[in-house]
């Protein structure tokens, strides 16, 4: 059995959706140690010797497995930087569930950065969750800082949720991605900050390979006195497709900045971004309204069905 | 019953004042289907918007059901039995046409009920229900799942504004048929429409037409549709103009 105190137990419900040890290969960082390790036939999961983290690899043709590896941190102060590599082998296809939880109720910042690394074989398919969750009434700031790189093979398949709704005071993530022939990789980030938070997610996706494609899509609402930068650029080497779209709702004394970014070094790069900043539309105020619904009803179910 | 005591309603233009609405007084009984027609530009929507507090009057009283309403909001008038349907649908990026009939409902509807009102705007409930009510929707598919969420409040009083508009022939008669049925199943309830089409006046119990912010005739419908015949305050489905107009 793990050795979790409550509060991780609740972190782990928010971040990783287990409410037991999950099944199949997992690694579950409490406190920058190991509270819980397994490995499976096919995902073996050993921990690094030279740094902290962890190398996972997947045997080729593994199928509906999956491998959790969340992180829990609930000591004020805590700072860590782990690295953690994925191999996935030719045509496995997987769930890999991360997420970092932080509670802090103390003075001391506490501060996760993970490094993740993936390199995704051929016609390998990978469902990537990332969830980031803050919580603790305490001074000292959660902070989240992660960073992954994408190497995929050629007709790879990549979708990647990234979640960040709660409480995580600053953010600063970095996404790489390269891309070989027909390779795909799908973003989903839907990001909300509030208080004086600071959130930035910087893409560059490289398409390099003929009909390789991209799709990143951020939501997010900025609330209260909370900052965000979204950084979205897709490169086109080949004749590949590639979209990138920001659409956000700015609340209250909020600041959004989306700086989409296309490049393409190929006639044949079909490359689009769209990027859209607004307040909730009064008119879709009044219709909730004319429901039943208050002013600040209306204004939840808008924002949980835009971040859903 | 709903009751308008001297309602005005006046917006400032430029450095004059218009008067939308002019010291008008009206009576929607229970159980009554009443039809505003009148010219465009006569005051209809503004009217609608007074009675489902969207907008607020100018001077005057509304009355709902013996209690006065005039300084209450959006949601206390919902709360209290007014149902409104938009001209002009809105959209909403992830919210689902199911959460929106739910919401409608006030209760967690099962996904059967929810499609039954579907049906009655003669959607194919199962392909829409988990779609978003976003721009992937057409005009007359938006419009219908607004009509459906009044269907699901079942309110003591409904008010449609201009419902056939972007509404296709074929669906046009299931309109009618969903009014006809919303009659029988609210017991009681009024139904409102603003509309110039003659289906929808020729089923009216009463019929007001609305000039220049004012009633002009007001009565029963086989006293007041005759001399609204061939006029633009009764066309028919192909003859309806830009705004609100069927297309054909």
């Amino acid at each position: 059995m793990l050795n979790l105190n409550e509060i991780q137990l609740r972190i782990l419900r928010e971040v990783a959706d287990l409410h037991k040890v999950p099944e199949g290969a997992y690694n579950i960082r409490a406190n920058s140690q190991s509270a819980g390790r397994q490995s499976s036939a096919n995902i073996e999961i050993t921990p690094k010797s030279d740094v902290s983290g962890l190398d996972i690899h997947i045997k080729p043709n593994t199928k509906n497995e999956s491998v959790h590896i969340p992180v829990v941190m609930t000591e004020s102060g805590l700072k860590e930087l782990v690295y953690n590599d994925f191999y996935i082998g030719e045509n496995a296809d997987v769930l890999i569930v991360a997420g970092c939880g932080i509670d802090n109720c103390g003075t001391q910042d506490s501060q996760h950065d993970g490094i993740h690394r993936f390199f995704v074989g051929k016609n390998a398919k990978i469902r990537y969750v990332e969830k980031h969750y803050g919580s603790g009434d305490g001074k000292g700031k959660r902070i989240l800082n992660p960073v992954t790189e994408v190497y995929q093979e050629a007709g790879s398949v990549v979708e990647m949720e990234m979640v960040q709704i709660k409480g995580v005071d600053d953010t600063e993530r970095t996404t790489v991605a390269e891309l070989a022939e027909n390779a795909k990789l799908i973003v989903r980030e839907r990001l909300m900050t509030h208080g004086e938070q600071r959130a930035i997610s910087t893409y560059t996706v490289t398409l390099n390979g003929e009909g390789a494609s991209a799709d990143v899509v951020s939501r997010s609402v900025a609330r209260d006195h909370s900052f965000q930068k979204f950084n979205a650029k897709i490169v086109g080497n080949a004749a590949c497709h590639g979209h990138t779209e920001c659409d956000s709702i700015i609340m209250d004394e909020g600041r959004i900045l989306a700086v989409p970014g296309l490049e393409a070094n190929n006639v044949d790069a079909e490359l689009v971004h769209e990027a859209a900043i607004g307040k909730i539309a009064g008119e879709q105020l009044i219709k909730l309204m004319t429901l039943g619904l208050t002013e600040s009803e209306a204004e939840e179910q808008i924002i949980n069905g835009f971040l859903q | 019953m709903l009751e308008l005591q001297n309602v005005s309603f006046t917006v400032a233009e430029e450095s004059a004042e218009k008067e939308i609405v002019r010291e008008l007084s009206l009576t929607i009984p229970d159980g009554k289907f009443v039809v505003i027609t009148g010219p465009n530009g006569g005051g209809k929507s503004t009217l609608a918007k007074l009675i489902a507090g969207i907008e607020k009057p100018t001077a005057g009283k509304i009355l709902f059901r013996g209690e006065d309403i005039t300084a209450l909001g959006i949601t206390e008038r919902a709360r209290k039995g007014i149902a409104y349907a938009f001209q002009q649908p809105v959209r909403f990026k992830g919210i689902r046409v199911l959460d929106l009939i739910r919401l409608a409902a006030g209760k967690q509807l099962t996904v059967a009920d929810a499609c039954e009102y579907l049906s009655g705007v003669g959607l194919c409930a199962r392909d829409y229900i988990d779609r978003e009510v976003n721009a992937s929707l057409s005009g007359g598919e938006l419009k219908r799942i607004e009509i459906a969420t009044v269907l699901a409040r079942g309110a003591a009083l409904s008010i449609f504004d201009e419902p056939e508009a972007g509404i296709d022939l074929w669906s046009f008669q299931n309109l009618i048929e969903a009014f006809r049925r919303m009659r029988q199943t609210i017991t009681g309830g009024s139904i409102l429409i603003i509309s110039h089409q003659e289906r929808i006046l020729s089923i009216a119990d009463e019929i007001v037409v609305l000039k220049d912010g004012k009633i002009d005739r007001q009565g029963a419908r086989d006293e007041i549709l005759p001399s609204l015949i061939g006029t633009s305050s009764a066309v028919q489905e192909c003859r309806v103009g830009q705004k609100g107009g069927a297309v054909c």
